[in-house]
């Protein structure tokens, strides 16, 4: 596994994707965050981070999709997948090695923002003056939401060899899952059916998490999404019906 | 036996693409897997080197069931028709990358990779990027991936399609100082090439096997001695 995730990672920043990535996530969230007037935190009135936490995972939507459209797709199109595939390396060993990969680009670009918590933290009357242990929450939040769109665009792209394909059938499915079923439930009659259809979508679980308190039900949830769709992929790769 | 292919059959829908082939592969030797496109050759060595599941029948390579059990891979050296390689990968990184996923690490790797660029006549390209080769430097490329760990039976799925005559020869002359020591299956459309490198062929025509004979009892048979009046005898369609 750890020889393919680190190809996987040396080809991240052989092409660029890595640095485009990064750069793209970091200016569109440090845009809505610092500048515009709409969202910034400046004109806020709270010491919050709010901004970064509601529109991180829009911004995601797109990004995620961006980098993992490539690691099936492209390698079934180029033929390389048999390559790999004749090697001594299960198909899981491939799977989690660009999995892995493309989740640590994720941190990459998550971890710079930990500047805007400093910064908050200095501006905030009296200094100090916000809710970290929220943030926090709301950190580990974003960090898992991230490994399952992560998991969700793997899946997206070895169904397909065709790359558009992969990118838009990834983000149409994260949206589904982070905000889709919170929609969808809205829809639904009152009561216990709308809860059970909004705990199935991202949205409710990360909420949860935003609060500070990190509930084991919603790690479970996150672990448990992301298992689902790496067997799906696993299955995938198994049934060579490419 | 080094290789042993045992009543496999591949379907592909309800169609077969191989039809109960049975042969066996010695130690050492170099053999020839000839037959028209189509006939089921390809498919064969995905077989043979894990990519395929095979639907009835089984392949061993060194008295090891090839399964999706990793073993039996290291045993297998493996170019895949149309050589797919890394083309955003520096060839000495490629190398490495290879090496490492068949648990060759440190001054091994440096120098297993070392031998086999020199061996392939890679020495001038490694530090290119592999998209920057000439389509015969690619073929080394492939060569050296499946020669790396230094495996003991060597699958080559047409080594030299789509080379000029200068490369053929040079890829020839490669593969026949490599088959010394390794059981060596090779498939190509070329008749010179089995004559030259060749004591046996397997010939398969519609998914059987038609012919496995050695190269002399199969230019026996033919009236102006020559391989490619046997291969036209044995594979011709009845329309043609």
């Amino acid at each position: 596994m750890i020889q393919v995730f680190s190809k996987e990672v040396g080809g991240f920043l052989n092409s660029l994707i890595a640095y485009i990535v990064i750069g793209v996530f970091l200016t569109a969230i440090g845009l809505l965050t610092w500048v515009f007037k709409d969202t910034s935190v400046l004109d806020n009135g709270f010491a919050n981070l709010d901004t970064l936490f509601t529109m991180g995972p829009y911004v995601l939507v797109f990004l995620i999709p961006a980098i993992t459209m490539k690691s099936f797709a492209e390698e079934r199109k180029l033929g390389t997948m048999e390559l790999l595939q004749t090697k001594p390396l299960t198909d899981w060993d491939i799977l989690l090695g660009k999995f892995f990969a493309s989740v640590v680009l994720v941190l990459c670009a998550l971890l710079p923002t930990l500047v805007y918590y400093y910064t908050i933290y200095q501006l905030s009357d009296p200094v100090g003056n916000v809710d970290s242990s929220g943030i926090a929450g709301s950190y580990v939040g974003l960090f898992l939401l991230g490994m399952v769109f992560c998991a969700i665009g793997i899946l997206a792209s070895s169904l397909t060899n065709n790359q558009i394909v992969a990118f838009l059938t990834a983000a149409f499915l994260c949206f589904l899952f982070y905000s889709g079923f919170d929609s969808f439930s809205a829809l639904v009659l009152e009561g216990g059916q709308g809860l059970f259809i909004r705990q199935l979508g991202i949205l409710y679980h990360y909420e949860s998490l935003s609060r500070g308190l990190i509930d084991s039900r919603d790690l479970i949830y996150f672990a448990s999404v992301c298992f689902v769709f790496l067997l799906s992929t696993k299955t995938v790769l198994g049934s060579r019906s490419w | 036996m080094s290789i042993t292919v045992r009543n496999l059959t591949k379907l592909y829908g309800n169609k077969p693409a191989v039809n109960n082939i049975s042969f066996s592969v010695g130690p050492g030797e170099v053999v020839g897997f000839l037959g028209p496109n189509g006939a089921g050759k390809s498919t064969t060595m995905k077989i043979m080197t894990g990519y395929l599941p095979p639907t009835a029948g089984s392949v061993t390579v060194c008295d090891q069931e090839v399964s999706q059990q990793k073993s039996v891979r290291k045993t297998i050296g493996y170019l895949p028709e149309h050589n797919p390689l890394y083309l955003d990968m520096y060839v000495h990184e490629f190398l490495h990358f290879v090496g490492k996923v068949y648990g060759i690490h440190g001054a091994e790797l440096k120098r297993k990779v070392a031998e086999t660029v020199e061996r392939c006549g890679l020495t001038i390209e490694q530090n290119k990027k592999i998209e920057m080769l000439s389509k015969g430097y690619r073929q080394r490329v492939g060569l050296a991936q499946a020669l790396l760990h230094d495996p003991q039976v060597l699958i080559l799925d047409e080594p030299t399609t789509g080379l000029d005559p200068n490369q053929i020869v040079e890829i020839r002359q490669l593969i026949r100082s490599i088959s010394a020591n390794k059981t060596v299956l090779f498939s190509t459309h070329i008749m010179q090439e089995v004559q030259a490198l060749c004591n046996r062929a397997v010939i398969i025509n519609n998914g059987e096997v038609v012919a496995d004979d050695t190269i002399d009892n199969l230019l026996a048979r033919s009236t102006d001695n020559s391989l490619e009046s046997v291969f036209r005898d044995l594979t011709k369609t009845p329309d043609a």
